[in-house]
């Protein structure tokens, strides 16, 4: 190791070295390092290079606001994590991690031309530019640009990692566990409050880590908090944003501090209510803005404080402090006392409080008043600074290899923005402070502006000897957005804070703005002549720090994205082979393949059998409904298009729903089991939408209407059994209900046992054949179809899915309300006038069918289509056109809805929405497609059996 | 994620339990058919989308299932009260 | 007005760009115009800038309550596509389309437009019907869009997630290759630029309070927070604060506001080449050229003006993302915001006259507005100009909730059967 470590001190353990390695090379460092320090206590100054000049980095902060030393981190397969701070990746044995947005390496970085030719790169330059000859954007200038952008690699291969998600409630949310936040605890631990600490740190302390004075409270109190029943304390864990109703998101980091292939999930989503939230998230130390403030070597005073008392670790053998503010001269004073040589203190301000100058005295500390860096020499490290006074007078080089900056403070009102509480501006500390709450919220200690770190003065940008539009004083590190940036903004013509960031791009780096808004501000506000208060204050947003999309979606991943709905019958199809596909949130079986079948070949044999002998279906995702009640008739009456009221029970009747704009939302066949009981059907996916319709007119409509609704699509399972076969098939398993046509006709509905169950027997059907739904409870619907399927071996018993479904209802114009209907179809347009009541005075969207545009002519209608070749199937989605010799733009006049192979008619049938179609039967309509156009005749919907005599038998 | 107190469950419950059901206080017509294409128009489509004050409605779906009225200022977001329906707008 | 070029670039840099002038000036409001634009966002200059270009209306003001193209404008994932379904979506997209294209030269500012493709992905049968009743539509309309296998998808976007056994697997996707993005910001501010030098004053920190009504009933002008200013044209692009606008002039409109929220990563190196949409997992990316990922989530499910979004929906939308793009798990969300979305009955944007003689309106575009900035400018301000819709976006009238035609493209996409 070299002399970088101090020879005692600090919270790391030295009794346990933790190896690392970092762009390749292996370093030592002690448990309880950030990869930051380690590196610094290895004599390492050089971390990064910047995004746009690629100007070597090294680290300027001690913490999340740190900008600079972006590192990747390599943790085995998948597990590669770009732009993590090195000051807050925790040290490991193993730890792997690199440098950055450079090539060929850290040292020598091609990139770094940008640099030298920074200066026609000035902001905003890319709006200027790059527009000539005009094809070349897109083929030369973006892939430049493109090839130059972003910071780290992006992954590539998948994540293996878990990530995990909890609610919390508690009475009190501490956000920040520094001293200000720990004092709050400890008060409210005695109360019997549910308090929540959260840090961000791998320890509680915060300021408190870097002073070790206050390390014996420090363990006291951590002793008396981790004592408190209510107390919860998460480390590790960082409160990302602050949502409505005291709501606050928090992510806890669990495993990237262990080593590689620890257990468990890797990070944890917090989602926290609070009864009151107390921020404590403490300040930010601003930077100095002057020519060179960026060299490597050259951060924050109060990080070489923390670096050393926290980490015990130099960052310079000599080190000079450039300050305006007293903090960085205590901070300079503790780090002479830890041994570390102080070359100077430099301070822009005329005169400051004399036990100060007193103390710098009595360390031999040399002090320059009214004097100003002015220039810093050194490439990856400083190696000498350059001072003047503030008059020009005075010049002189100083050598140092590190230069601290003390540039005030800035309160953290990160979370407190969030919450959507106001900001007043303090002259005093040139920086926001919270002022009227929004939430349950108080903002105390040093994020409400309340410190002891002494007291300060506020400059833009440091005095200089040189052209100001000359030199490179950095705002955003980052971003490399230069003082002279800021000014270029103001000259042409910006003047809303929010334009100068969005122009310079200062303050929207992965630091958000943490060390450069407050200096953005005060240049802007120079460059402006205006206070301020009046050029306004950038928002902050969430996330307080940067969040891993993998702990937001938490569980969410895979299976567990979404549920997928299942019904009773689903596991046999997945034993026998079915091919299924998502309807919905459902997955239904859509064929059953034999070996060596296609899904058409298969199709066209699940086809036949239902037309042939019988076949079964499993229709247990159809969305039901009980309506249940004195009123339950008149309830479904002024629903429905139709009449509802004379329908006696045990009857079906077919109903079509429109929503009150006229157009066909839902439909299905619904049974008056009662003259109060209804057991209504919906299709698939509009189960729950269908509900919720009902129910807002019921409870909001007609509250006088004595009507139950309840949800009983999954509480029975439903076996359509279709075909010539199926009443033979069913006979011997159904115990009081007579299966006689004339005792049960098509459209009734019975209940009876089947074979010991309660069922509830429709006859109804979708295929056009002799046809039964069996409803029975959920948990029985396996057994049942297990039962049929032995029982109807003989009968040539064939399973048959959702295409089949599709085909034979095809066959019969039966339509699918969400394929051939789709948000703007009247049932006129879809042909279903005869659904429509039309002595019943009112029914929901009856109003909307009058409006003019849906009694003029021209409407699009569902019709059949049959191609001139019956071997030609349409494709779903074409377009129909009346003319096809017509040029692009071609006047539309349709499309198709709906189109199969028909194996029971031996060629291809369809269905279209066509322009005026119900008056056009017998006429030619043409589908071009890319590769010829296809000529069709407009027919009938119902191509098989149209007088419906397979059905009445 | 909004709290919003269901005036019937008499508890303050998290937004994910609710469904937004748009403004409050539109009654459908007793008789539809006397109402103006222009009448008619306005029952189904114009809001009032007011910045500030605003009454709407929320249905606690997984919860009691009940629909109720609320007013909230759409700047803030923050609840003045919520009633239940039928009862007189607040 | 500085002509922008790599040459002028170079000329400043040599005197330290000291001498860039201002980009439009800080116009303050004069006593009258012959047409005032209420918002500006890239509609609203647009139009201002059309009225002077194309129509020789110069004395226009554009006024904006806070600072240019800090509403939707600002606040969006620069999505531009022109794949709509029915044939007065497609011709008004597609208009704004061939309006993008060139643009950047037009005004003599990088709009950095770029065709990199939009890719609408097909997960259920449902989609795929969808997906091919628009592409058909399309090429009969002229409209680029073609089928891709998921094998072609997954080659034209690589980091897709194919695999058959996801969740919601990729059966297929449309792509729109003339569809990509641009840098939202800089089309407001190209706009501003090149209309302030054609005499348009760009007038900042001015809202407006009232719209003043003659006697006959049509437009006078407009209260402002800096005092009245008299117009006899005034158009309102006014994006999520429509209603509110609107009710100055005495006005219900069928509108209502809702927060939309989108999200960004911090920057990787881009590997990601086009824009990916998903309707039915409920997710949109691209990737930006400083290299972000642009993620678009869903609106919230309450009116609200507050630019205040849920954590779910956020959360529902980075797993989305995770499912169609699971190599970007360990990618860090490094910010999301709000915007307010004035969303119509039909989804439809309205765009023409309003009841009120001398008021026009551009409105309701929903989630998609900023695709469509030139062409609602170019027609916004032919509309203003002659006192009649151009046939484009004559269709998107306030009378078609009266007479029920509708053009509505979200129920043309119903959700599955």
């Amino acid at each position: 190791m070299s002399g970088y470590r101090l020879p005692a001190g600090g919270r790391v353990d030295r009794s346990k070295p933790v190896t690392f390695r970092f762009d390749g090379k292996t370093y030592q460092g002690f448990a309880g390092d950030t990869l930051a320090s380690a590196l610094l206590a290895n004599g390492v100054t050089l971390f990064g290079r910047s995004f746009k000049y690629h100007r070597p980095r090294g680290v300027l902060a001690a913490g999340n606001e740190e900008p600079n030393a972006l590192v990747s981190i390599h943790r085995g397969p998948g597990r590669f994590t770009p732009n993590l701070r090195a000051t807050n990746v925790e040290l490991h044995d193993g730890l792997n991690a690199s440098s950055q947005n450079r090539w060929p390496s850290l040292k020598t970085d091609f990139g770094a031309i940008n640099d030298r030719l920074g200066m026609f790169f000035p902001a905003g330059f890319y709006n200027k530019t790059f527009m000539w000859p005009r094809s070349f954007w897109e083929r030369l200038y973006e892939p430049a640009i493109r090839k130059m952008a972003g910071l780290g690699d992006a992954p590539t291969e998948n994540d293996p990692d878990t990530y995990t998600a909890t609610y919390a409630h508690c009475d009190l949310l501490i956000v920040g566990a520094g001293p200000a936040g720990l004092d709050a605890a400890l008060e409210a631990s005695g109360t019997g409050k549910r308090v929540i600490l959260i840090d961000e740190q791998d320890e509680a302390g915060g300021g408190a880590l870097a002073d070790p004075a206050l390390w014996p409270w420090l363990e006291r109190s951590m002793k008396a908090l981790n004592a408190a029943a209510k107390v919860t304390i998460l480390t590790r864990t960082t409160a990302f944003g602050y949502y409505h109703d005291n709501f606050i998101g928090a992510v806890e980091r669990l495993t990237d501090h262990l080593p590689e292939n620890s257990d468990g999930p890797r990070e944890k989503l917090w989602r926290i209510r609070a009864g009151e939230v107390l921020l404590a998230q403490g300040a930010i130390e601003r930077p100095l803005v002057f020519d060179g403030n960026d060299t490597p070597g050259v951060m924050l005073s109060s990080a070489a404080k923390t670096f050393a008392n926290r980490y015990g670790v130099a960052v310079g053998k000599s080190l000079a402090l450039m300050a305006v503010h007293d903090s960085g001269w205590h901070d300079v004073f503790a780090l002479k006392k830890a041994g570390i040589a102080i070359a100077a203190i430099i301070d822009a301000r005329t005169d400051v409080d004399g036990d100060l100058k007193a103390e710098a005295a009595a360390l031999g500390i040399s002090v320059h008043l009214d004097h100003s860096v002015i220039g810093v020499s050194g490439r990856h490290q400083v190696n000498s600074i350059e001072i003047c006074a503030n008059n020009g007078n005075a010049r002189r080089t100083i050598p140092c290899d590190a230069l601290l900056m003390a540039g005030g403070w800035t309160p953290s009102v990160h979370l407190w923005s969030h919450s959507k509480g106001s900001l007043k501006w303090r002259d005093d500390l040139g920086a926001y402070v919270p002022d009227q709450a929004n939430e349950n919220c108080r903002s105390i200690g040093a994020c409400a502006g309340d410190w002891d770190f002494g007291k300060g003065a506020v400059f833009d940008v440091l005095p200089t000897l040189r052209d100001q539009a000359r030199i490179k004083a950095f705002v955003d590190f980052q971003n490399d957005v230069t003082a002279k940036d800021i000014n270029l903004a103001v000259r042409e013509g910006f003047r809303s804070i929010e334009h100068i960031k969005r122009y310079t791009t200062n303050g929207m780096a992965t630091d958000q703005g943490k060390t450069s808004n407050l200096n953005g501000l005060q240049i802007a506000s120079t460059a402006l002549a205006k206070a301020v208060p009046d050029i306004g204050l950038t928002t902050f947003r969430p996330p307080y720090t940067p969040q891993t999309f993998g702990a937001l979606a938490g569980h969410a991943k895979g299976a567990l994205f979404q549920a997928t709905r299942t019904t009773n019958i689903d596991g046999w199809a997945e034993e026998n082979g079915a091919v299924f596909e998502l309807v919905a949130q459902w997955r239904r079986a859509r064929y059953f393949p034999q070996p060596g079948e296609d899904m058409h070949a298969a199709v066209n044999r699940e086809c036949r059998a239902v037309r042939g002998g019988v076949g079964i279906f499993d229709a247990s995702t159809l969305g039901k409904i009980e309506v249940v009640g004195p009123d339950a008739a008149e309830f479904l009456n002024r629903m429905y298009t139709n009449p509802w009221k004379a329908l006696e029970p045990g009857r079906c009747r077919y109903g079509l729903l429109l929503k009150e704009d006229g157009f066909i939302t839902d439909d299905g066949v619904s049974a008056r089991l009662a003259p109060d009981r209804f057991h209504l059907t919906t299709t698939t996916g509009g189960a729950a939408r269908v509900l919720n319709m009902m129910e807002d007119y019921l409870q909001t409509e007609w509250p006088d209407l004595n009507v139950w609704l309840t949800s009983t699509t999954e509480q029975y399972a439903v076996i359509a059994l279709q075909g010539p076969n199926a009443r033979k098939l069913l006979e011997p398993l159904v115990q009081g209900i007579d299966l006689s046509p004339e005792a049960f006709p098509h459209m009734t509905v019975r209940e009876g046992l089947i074979c010991g169950v309660p069922t509830r027997l429709f006859r109804v059907s979708f295929t056009g054949e002799l046809g039964f739904e069996i409803n029975v409870p959920t948990a029985y619907g396996r057994a049942l179809w297990e039962r049929l399927m032995a029982d109807g071996a003989d009968y040539g018993i064939t399973p048959y899915g959702t295409e089949a479904m599709h085909v034979l209802r095809a066959e019969k114009g039966f339509i699918i309300v969400g394929q051939d209907t789709d948000g703007t179809v009247t049932p006129y347009d879809a042909g279903l006038d005869w659904a429509v009541g039309k002595k019943k005075p009112d029914f929901v969207g009856r109003r909307s069918l009058a409006r003019p545009d849906i009694v003029a002519a021209g409407r699009k209608q569902l019709v059949g289509l049959l191609t001139e070749d019956p071997n030609m199937v349409l494709e779903e989605g074409a377009q129909i056109v009346a003319d096809p010799k017509q040029p692009v733009p071609m006047t539309m006049i349709g499309h198709v809805t709906s189109s199969y192979w028909s194996e029971t008619l031996g060629r291809s049938i369809a269905i279209g929405l066509v322009a005026n179609g119900h008056a056009i039967m017998g006429e030619t309509i043409y589908v071009p497609m890319p590769d010829g156009v296809i000529r069709a005749t407009v027919t009938s919907m119902v191509f098989y059996d149209p007088e419906g005599a397979r059905l009445h038998v | 994620m909004i709290l919003i107190h269901c005036p019937y469950c008499d508890e303050q419950r998290p937004e994910i339990e609710f469904a937004y059901a748009g403004q409050a206080h539109i009654a459908r017509p007793a008789n539809p058919d006397s109402y103006s294409d222009e009448e008619w128009e306005r029952f189904l489509f114009f809001r009032a989308n007011p910045r500030g004050r605003h009454h709407e409605r929320w249905r606690h779906t997984h919860g009691c299932g009940r629909f109720f009225n609320a007013v909230r200022d759409t700047v803030t977001d923050k609840f003045e009260t919520t009633y239940k329906a039928g009862e007189p707008r607040k | 007005m500085t002509r922008f070029s790599a040459f002028s670039l170079f000329a400043k840099a040599l005197g330290a760009h000291k001498d860039w002038p201002e980009q439009w000036p800080d116009a303050a409001p004069k006593a009258s115009y012959d047409a005032i634009i209420v918002g500006g966002g890239g509609h609203g200059l647009g139009a201002a800038y059309y009225l002077a270009k194309k129509y020789g209306i110069t004395n226009v003001a554009v006024l904006e309550k806070g600072w240019i193209g800090g509403g939707n404008t600002g606040r969006n994932t620069t999505i531009i596509r022109s794949n709509y379904l029915y044939d007065e979506s497609a011709h008004l997209y597609d208009h704004a389309v061939k309006l993008w294209d060139g643009l950047s030269q037009e005004l003599n500012y990088n709009t950095m437009y770029s065709k990199r493709g939009v890719m609408m992905l097909a997960h259920n049968v449902h989609d795929i019907q969808s997906i091919k009743r628009h592409i058909h539509a399309n090429r009969l309309n002229g409209v680029d869009n073609e089928w891709l296998t998921p094998q072609e998808a997954k080659a034209y976007c690589p980091p897709l997630n194919i695999s058959p056994d996801a969740r919601y697997p990729v059966l297929g996707a449309a792509l729109q290759r003339r569809g990509g993005t641009a840098r939202h910001d800089t089309v407001a501010w190209g706009y501003a630029r090149a209309a302030a030098a054609l005499g348009v004053d760009i007038i900042q920190n001015c809202a407006v309070t009232g719209i003043r009504r003659g006697t006959d009933g049509a437009v006078e002008g407009v209260e402002t927070t800096r005092g009245y200013i008299a117009s006899k044209r005034v158009g309102v692009s006014a994006a999520g604060n429509t209603s509110v606008v609107m009710q100055m002039a005495g006005l219900d409109f069928p509108l209502e506001s809702y927060p939309l929220q989108a999200l960004v990563s911090e920057p990787i190196k881009p590997t990601f080449p086009c824009v990916v949409m998903s309707n039915t997992v409920h997710a949109y990316m691209s990737q930006s050229d400083k290299g972000e990922l642009v993620i678009g989530a869903g609106t919230d499910q309450y009116v609200s003006y507050s630019q205040r979004g849920a954590l779910h929906i956020v959360e529902h939308t980075l797993a989305a993302i995770c499912e169609i793009f699971p190599i970007y798990r360990r990618v860090r969300m490094l910010r999301t915001w709000g915007g307010i979305v004035d969303v119509t009955p039909d989804r439809s944007p309205i765009l023409g006259k309003t009841p009120v003689k001398g008021l026009y309106v551009n409105c309701g575009w929903g989630t998609g507005g900023f695709k469509a900035t030139p062409g609602a400018g170019d027609l916004l301000a032919y509309t203003m100009a002659k006192d009649e819709p151009h046939p484009i976006n004559a269709p998107f009238n306030l009378d078609r909730f009266r007479n029920g035609r509708l053009i509505d493209e979200a129920a043309a996409a119903a959700v599955a059967h």
